[in-house]
């Protein structure tokens, strides 16, 4: 029997009267953007819209509770950009996104910031629900990165996976632990690079006391790529199904997964919301199309993080996803035949 | 194929003519955003004197007055550009509120949920396609009409590409954003033949959303040639791509049915100058020669030497000169000293190609 677990890969959108503050308090432009050291009056506005983030995840009953990332102004290179031994410099194009962030140049050694740590620390303060951590996956942050310190591929890619585990390590306790691996995905690791974007995985991973995934999305990982992540520590692995069905199946069809699983089900770029039925159905359609595997447990989550979203298309997706852990329509002893 | 000669002002003084224009867009005059401001229900949010009491704030402004603050900053823009020089102008699209929003608010189907990040504490309210998408009311008639009639200068009418609507919105109803593009390519079609009914001879097509994605500008192609189905001739129809990774779409972007490819270069110093070298460049360039990021204006001898890196692409016959993309975040006067010294520079380079200073490959100097 597969416990399901709803969730969300966290970086949602500023509540709208969150969005409106911070551009008067902190103004439009590049210099304007989160450094790490803000003001009180923007961390009050922070505190106040992280507070209502939570009380949308909690109200829906969300099973994991995420910070939000509402101060990740660029996305998931943020704890890069906040660090001191990183220079942010142009505007850059996040993935093939309409989306911008600063272009983080790594110019000296990584060492702990623990801006996550603290964000998570004040998390911790709201609510008694099992919390889950967010940080970009080493491989990810790498590639949205620029080096000009430690001059070789490799070598800053463990430089990034040490500096994430440092940050991970600092983290309060959690119940789980999500990387985000988008770039596996859209900017795939060849020969060698593959095998090491999975022990940068598994170096971050093994510094937390918490279930690990690791979730890439924006399609399906290269077979080789996928067969690598699996060498990783980690708990589950995230798969996409919004924008690829076939080739995720096979992957687990053929190579195995996680005892765990996460299922992207809900399109976290697209303002149109799911009934939890229809999403309960797609979490059958997975089980239905992977007979070899008997996952312990399955994360229900969005493909994507939720920031691409208008705030109360955001709120509504979280209800979905709530909602369709709830509506499982499959009884116990189906659910076992199909995974016979 | 509609001819930029067409364009040559009566009073042109030199025999070369490197048409001098912009992509649209211009900075709003802070009066008119506080229109807007007074017009959607006030703003008493400002610092005002201690002895003015809120009360005292007389925030009466009408549909009528909204309407009348349009008019006015259409006006002045449009002057704007005129007594900078431009051969032909806009009215810095003063009516439009962002380039997305303003044609989803008049097409049904689309609906709003509210402001979407771009970057930073930069947001725009992203449309919804909810149903199939209809023409509804005219999106530009009234101000092209308006424009046409205060401007001396002939008047092009840039309008966002269905394309780019459909990239840039959610897409709630259709099997694929191809789809999208493909219905809105019937109505831009519509409106542009209702522009040229109105008169307007100068159409560009605005995708910025081109060249960022794989096989996009089959999409784009096949949108084009919706649109100009049934436009005379001698209408000139103008294609504007910025930021994107322009090998994604050369050469095919030769085969779409326009005049004139307007491109963002100047940004990246030309960079990508090269991909459009090779095969031959056969349709009109418009050259991005000033930065619209960047509020430090550029001289009027680099734009010269800007301008002639168009050579390496077409000759003069088929060069068109304008800034990389809209003025509209620059600091306003930052945008009319780009445009005055674009158009300096554009005459200067003119008087150099008359008095035979400037080489130019003689291999491709046959526009006719």
């Amino acid at each position: 029997m597969t416990e399901l677990v709803a969730t969300t890969p966290g970086l949602y959108p500023l509540p709208d009267d969150a969005k409106d503050d911070l551009s008067d308090l902190k103004g439009h432009q590049k210099e304007d953007l989160i450094d790490g050291d803000e003001g009180e009056e923007v961390r009050n506005v922070y505190d106040r819209a992280r507070r209502e983030v939570v009380d949308v995840q909690t109200e829906a009953g969300l099973d994991r509770v995420v910070e939000g990332q509402l101060r990740w102004d660029d996305m998931l290179a943020h704890p890069l950009t906040v660090h001191d031994a990183v220079e942010t410099r142009g505007l850059v194009r996040y993935y093939d996104n309409n989306n911008f962030y600063r272009d983080p140049v790594v110019t000296d050694d990584l060492d702990v910031d623990g801006d996550v740590a603290a964000e998570l620390e004040a998390l911790s303060g709201l609510t008694d629900d099992p919390l889950q951590a967010v940080l970009p996956g080493p491989y990810s942050l790498a590639s949205l990165a620029t080096d000009e310190h430690y001059g070789d591929e490799a070598e800053f890619l463990a430089a990034v996976a040490e500096f994430l585990a440092g940050e991970a390590g600092a983290f309060p306790e959690v119940e789980t632990l999500w990387l985000l691996e988008p770039s596996l995905v859209t900017d795939p690791p060849g020969d060698g690079p593959d095998a090491r974007a999975s022990e940068a995985v598994d170096r971050v991973a093994g510094a937390v006391d918490a279930d690990v995934v690791v979730h890439p999305y924006w399609g399906a990982l290269d077979e080789t790529v996928h067969a690598h992540l699996l060498d990783a520590d980690v708990d589950a692995v995230g798969y996409d199904f919004v924008t690829e069905h076939e080739s995720n199946l096979y992957n687990i069809n053929e190579y195995g997964t996680c005892d765990d699983v996460a299922l992207g089900l809900v399109d976290g770029q697209n303002t149109l919301v799911e009934a939890p039925a229809t999403v309960a159905d797609r979490v059958e359609w997975v089980r239905e199309g992977t007979p070899g595997a008997d996952f312990d447990r399955a994360y229900v989550t969005s493909n994507t993080p939720l920031f691409y979203l208008p705030y109360t298309r955001f709120e509504a997706k979280v209800r979905t996803l709530a909602g369709a852990v709830d509506a499982d329509p499959t009884p116990d002893d189906e659910a076992e035949e199909v995974s016979a | 194929m509609a001819d930029k000669e067409r364009f040559r002002p009566a009073d042109h003084p030199n025999e070369h003519f490197l048409l001098t224009t912009v992509v649209g867009s211009y900075p709003k005059p802070t009066w008119l955003h506080r229109s807007r401001d007074l017009h959607e229900g006030g703003d008493l949010s400002r610092d005002r004197a201690p002895e003015i009491r809120e009360s005292d704030i007389d925030l009466d402004f009408d549909d009528e007055d909204w309407v009348e603050a349009k008019d006015d900053a259409a006006r002045l823009i449009t002057n704007e550009h005129e007594r900078a020089g431009l051969d032909v102008v806009t009215d810095g699209e003063m009516r439009r509120s962002e380039m997305v929003e303003y044609f989803a608010h008049r097409i049904d189907g689309f609906e709003f949920n509210g402001p979407v990040k771009v970057w930073g504490h930069n947001y725009f309210h992203k449309p919804s396609v909810v149903s199939d998408v209809e023409y509804d009311e005219p999106w530009l008639v009234d101000e092209y009409e308006f424009t046409s009639e205060v401007a001396d200068a002939p008047v092009k009418v840039p309008l966002t590409g269905p394309y780019t609507l459909a990239r840039w919105s959610f897409n709630e109803a259709y099997e694929s954003t191809e789809a999208v593009a493909y219905d809105l390519a019937d109505l831009v079609n519509h409106e542009v033949e209702r522009l040229v009914e109105a008169g307007a001879q100068y159409i560009q097509i605005d995708e910025p959303a081109l060249a960022q994605h794989e096989d996009d500008h089959a999409v784009v192609g096949e949108c084009l040639d919706r649109i100009v189905a049934g436009l005379p001739d001698d209408v000139r129809v103008g294609l504007h791509v910025c930021y994107g990774d322009y090998s994604r779409i050369y050469p095919e972007v030769l085969d779409f049915p326009v005049d004139e490819l307007d491109l963002e270069l100047a940004n990246g110093d030309y960079e990508q100058l090269d991909v459009f070298q090779e095969p031959e460049f056969t349709t009109d360039l418009a050259l991005g020669v000033v930065d619209v990021h960047h509020a430090e204006v550029e001289s009027v001898p680099e734009i010269k030497a800007n301008i002639r890196k168009g050579f390496e692409v077409v000759p003069p016959e088929r060069l068109v000169v304008s800034p990389d993309c809209g003025l509209k975040l620059l600091p306003r006067e930052a945008a009319f000293e780009k445009m005055r010294n674009m158009v300096r520079a554009a005459r200067e380079v003119e008087e150099e190609l008359d008095a035979g200073e400037i080489e130019v490959a003689g291999a491709r100097a046959g526009a006719d």
